[in-house]
């Protein structure tokens, strides 16, 4: 890694603390979760509030399932040269009872990865541009 | 009964990668229809269209494109956009105006012309996009369905050979069917040699995209009796429901799904939600059921479209196909006109196309495919932003 600054690659997605969270909102009238953040109404169809807290997800959760990327995705994604494949996880969080998607961290393969497995929250490189070092959130499989 | 139409045509231009512009495609699917039927074209009083939102501006306006190029007579026209379940719902407005007592006969039509190379989305920075999103974050469309198999394999015990089994089954059948774009007969070493796209989807698992068109000429039950059609394969039922919040299911393109955690909210499974209400408007259960046609988008979705449309217990789907029981000759056989794995997606033409092989099953003329007996067809289908169909055919 170079010593360019660290940015978020996708800005107020996620803290850039040590132990990171996802940023998302939480309607204030029923309690339902959203990410990425809904400011403006609530999809419960049993309420209309228009009225959110911003929140921070749970930042552990458990494997719902897992796969990789073999092939070189297309644009916007920025690839590696040589393309390095990677695994992506969808994450179960249990208070937010929702499912939010994510890769998984350098150096760990579906062979690494089973369902119901825990995992915790990490930032990690997505790419590098001239200016800066964009981060993004990744699982990684709880110690 | 009071909401069934007749299905006095079908035609369909064989899939491919042709090279022609989608109109032609659907004209060539709408005059085999017409012919199929016995029903002149001046007789089609209303034309519904399944929307192709790649091909540009005429695709957009399908309907009317469709009635222009037939020869414009003066019928009234609808265009439909439900992504994989355009077909569907293009035939679902078409029953809504036949059963208004609207017009007797319609024209049902999609057909598509696929671009080449990988479906990326627009550019820019553009983080308000689900779309650029998950692109940007390196999560393409086999992520999804990688995902839905990789469960599969680790709460079922699926194996990387039932879903290799799934392409041998559709690709044996299929390479009957003169309508398919892919008529080679595979084995199970073809497919495990086949390179690995998303674990633990390869190649060989995963549908391509295709050139095709499909089209119905239905009526209502008078007009079929009438030109002495009365014994027509019938739409018994339609559905075209939404998800249900809290949609549990990860969907392309999403990076998260609905959050459950209100009090009141239950986590819904969307696809398993689609034929409940087909069930319910045909007056039948899965045990009518002779065969299915299913969005076997891969070969993994195969067998969970199999447990959703309740033919086997959740879970149980490959216990079936290991019994041979989903191929042709079994118990239920499923994507005997060699699904997506032998045609190719054309998204606004699929569910159409669906439709055209159950009715040809019904009426015993499907060849080499046919399934003896056949009384009672359902297909299943889902795409993005929340659309999918199911729809039963019977006889």
């Amino acid at each position: 890694m170079s010593n360019k600054p660290l940015a978020p690659a996708i800005d107020g997605w996620h803290t850039m603390a040590v132990n990171p969270h996802l940023i998302g909102t939480q309607c204030t009238a029923c309690g339902t979760y959203f990410f990425p953040k809904s400011h403006a109404y609530c999809r419960n169809p049993d309420c209309d509030s228009t009225d959110f807290n911003e929140v921070e997800l749970s930042r552990t959760g458990h494997i719902w399932s897992y796969t990789n990327a073999c092939y070189k995705p297309p644009e916007p994604y920025v690839a590696a040269d040589p393309f390095e494949p990677y695994a992506i996880a969808a994450v179960q969080l249990e208070k937010e009872q929702m499912v939010v998607l994510g890769q998984v961290i350098a150096g760990v393969s579906c062979a690494d990865l089973k369902v119901g497995m825990p995992v915790e929250l990490v930032l990690e490189q997505l790419h590098e541009t001239d200016d800066d070092i964009k981060m993004t959130w990744k699982w990684k499989p709880a110690a | 009964m009071s909401n069934e139409i007749a299905i006095l045509g079908a035609g369909m231009h064989p899939w491919g990668k042709w090279g022609h512009n989608f109109v032609q495609y659907g004209v060539a699917a709408a005059r085999e229809a017409l012919k199929d039927a016995g029903v002149p074209w001046q007789d089609v009083r209303f034309v519904s269209g399944g929307a192709t939102v790649r091909c540009g501006y005429p695709g957009y306006v399908a309907g009317a494109t469709f009635a222009q190029a037939l020869g414009w007579q003066g019928a009234e026209v609808n265009t439909s956009y439900a992504a994989c379940a355009s077909g569907s719902q293009a035939l679902a407005a078409a029953r809504n105006k036949i059963l208004a007592g609207e017009c007797d006969v319609a024209l049902v039509v999609g057909a598509d012309t696929t671009p080449k190379g990988f479906l990326a989305p627009a550019g820019g920075y553009r983080p308000e996009d689900p779309d650029w999103v998950r692109f940007y974050l390196g999560i393409t469309n086999p992520t999804y369905f990688a995902l839905y198999a990789r469960r599969r394999m680790d709460l079922y015990g699926d194996t990387l050979e039932d879903f290799a089994a799934v392409k041998v089954k559709n690709a044996a059948i299929g390479s009957k069917n003169p309508r398919a774009r892919y008529r080679k007969c595979f084995t199970a070493e073809d497919v495990a040699a086949s390179a690995m796209v998303a674990d633990p989807l390869r190649l060989m698992d995963i549908c391509a995209t295709s050139d095709g068109g499909a089209a119905l000429i239905v009526s209502s039950l008078d007009y079929a009796q009438k030109i002495g059609k009365g014994d027509a394969p019938r739409v018994a039922a339609i559905s075209t429901t939404t998800p249900t919040f809290a949609s549990s299911v990860v969907e392309m393109p999403d990076i998260a799904t609905d959050s459950a955690a209100a009090a009141g909210v239950e986590p819904h499974a969307f696809r398993s939600t689609l034929p409940i209400k087909a069930y319910e408007e045909a007056g039948l259960g899965p045990e009518d059921v002779d065969l299915a046609e299913v969005y076997d988008l891969s070969t993994a979705l195969e067998l969970d479209w199999i447990e959703d449309l309740q033919l086997a217990p959740r879970g149980e789907a490959a216990a079936l196909l290991r019994a041979g029981d989903t191929a042709i000759g079994g118990k239920i056989p499923v994507n005997v006109s060699g699904g997506l794995a032998c045609f190719g997606e054309a998204v606004p033409a699929q569910a159409l196309a669906q439709v055209c092989e159950l009715t040809w099953q019904l009426r015993g003329e499907a060849g080499d495919r046919q399934v003896a007996g056949a009384k009672v067809g359902i297909t299943a289908n889902q795409g993005l932003f929340g659309h999918g169909s199911s729809v039963i055919i019977k006889r």
